[in-house]
């Protein structure tokens, strides 16, 4: 990886971070709050690709790990990996690195539709197949109830899979970071 | 703002970083083995003692990581006590507790350099795959100083469209920003590999001397 790479990482791992600062959104009869996090996900990955996207996740859980609060609501430190919710957090740098892998894939003909595609398998499926059984084997609830009580998320995921989408589109047409053919071969 | 530690001279505060992980790792193995609602329960007090009573923490200290989720506990409780017995739902909640508990006693009593150390350490097998763990290092610290910087970005762009007259208008903001930033992270890894940092492949020998930065 090249310095500008790395910064590129740092950037975005920064970028969750900040996302974090923004007040979450309370939901009538919800635990907790939607966050704007899970955008600085999809960006991640569709602006920067597979790897440095995941990388850049990778890089902020290592931070919250070590004790810095960058969780929305100022929450950090390991007892955030030990909670019931901690399998979002998990799924953060493998749903980038699907949403870059799935960009690269379309990034010749990429556009709204299939940037919607990419978000939307990477950072809700993705996300919601990890977080979904871990929370229930976590708690020993069951599957279906830890589906059932992630629903009130989804309609706050579409709303950032759009804003995630409609942005990268734009980043592409300005300033493209993903550079196809030497990032093709290296990404994997 | 950025950091949950405590400062402290207690043994817990001293003890080695690795070490502490490596505790709280086993705990969190160890308590999955067993099924007693006493065992947990002894886990729970155990991190308790060593977070109050040895490393001296303050009660809020603890309380502040652990909060996050009480609500979160309690419907889990609840929705034991419906659907398994008792006995099922305090061995799941107490566990959950203990393991809160300890992670939120090594977090306060362990600096983030410490913490940024052991990830550096445990990053060295990757070197096979000629990946360099002073970089991880370089990435993370990056990052710190990244979080004011476009912090203060975006203030500036929305002040800089307010100014225009646009009220309350996030999602014109991210692009501007977004591109503004990326242009300054590649300005950033210019400058670094001015300074050296540039891409050679890892070298072997590093291990015994200390790495130049």
């Amino acid at each position: 990886m090249k310095s500008r790479d790395l910064a590129y990482v740092a950037l975005f791992a920064a970028i969750v971070a900040v996302l974090g600062l923004l007040p979450p959104v309370p939901v009538p009869g919800l635990p907790v709050p939607i966050t704007a996090q899970t955008l600085g996900v999809m960006l991640a990955g569709s602006v920067l690709g597979a790897k440095r996207g995941g990388l850049a996740l990778l890089v902020f859980l290592a931070l919250v790990a070590a004790g810095a609060p960058l969780l929305s609501g100022g929450r950090g430190g390991l007892s955030v990996f030990a909670g019931p919710t901690a399998g979002y957090l998990y799924s953060w740098p493998i749903a980038a690195f699907v949403i870059g892998l799935l960009t690269q894939l379309f990034w010749k003909r990429f556009n709204l539709a299939w940037a919607l595609v990419a978000n939307m398998i990477g950072g809700i499926v993705v996300i919601y197949a990890i977080g979904v059984p871990f929370t229930a084997l976590y708690g020993d609830v069951s599957l279906w109830a830890s589906l059932t009580g992630s629903f009130t998320f989804i309609p706050g995921d579409l709303v950032k899979a759009v804003a995630a989408s409609v942005v990268a589109v734009a980043v592409r047409r300005a300033y493209p970071v993903i550079e196809l053919p030497t990032r093709h071969a290296t990404a994997g | 703002m950025l950091s949950l530690y405590v400062p402290g001279g207690s043994v817990v505060h001293r003890a080695r970083a690795g070490l502490k992980l490596a505790l709280l790792a086993a705990l969190g193995v160890g308590l999955f083995l067993v099924e007693s609602p006493a065992v947990m329960a002894g886990a729970v007090a155990l991190a308790t003692a060593v977070g109050l009573g040895v490393a001296r923490l303050p009660w809020r200290a603890l309380a502040v990581q652990v909060r996050p989720v009480w609500v979160w506990l309690a419907v889990l409780f609840v929705f034991h006590l419906l659907v398994t017995d008792l006995r099922t739902g305090s061995v799941a909640v107490l566990r959950l507790v203990a393991l809160l508990v300890a992670a939120a006693v090594v977090t306060a009593t362990t600096r983030v350099t410490a913490l940024v150390a052991v990830i550096e350490w445990l990053a060295s097998p990757l070197r096979v795959l000629g990946v360099r763990p002073a970089r991880i290092g370089l990435v993370l610290a990056m990052t710190l100083r990244f979080i004011p910087l476009v912090a203060e970005r975006a203030a500036r762009i929305r002040e800089a469209q307010a100014a225009r007259g646009a009220v309350r208008l996030r999602a014109g903001m991210a692009v501007p920003l977004l591109i503004q930033v990326l242009r300054m992270a590649a300005t950033v890894g210019e400058a670094l590999d001015a300074r050296g940092a540039d891409d050679a492949p890892a070298r072997r020998p590093r291990r015994r001397t200390a790495v130049a930065s």
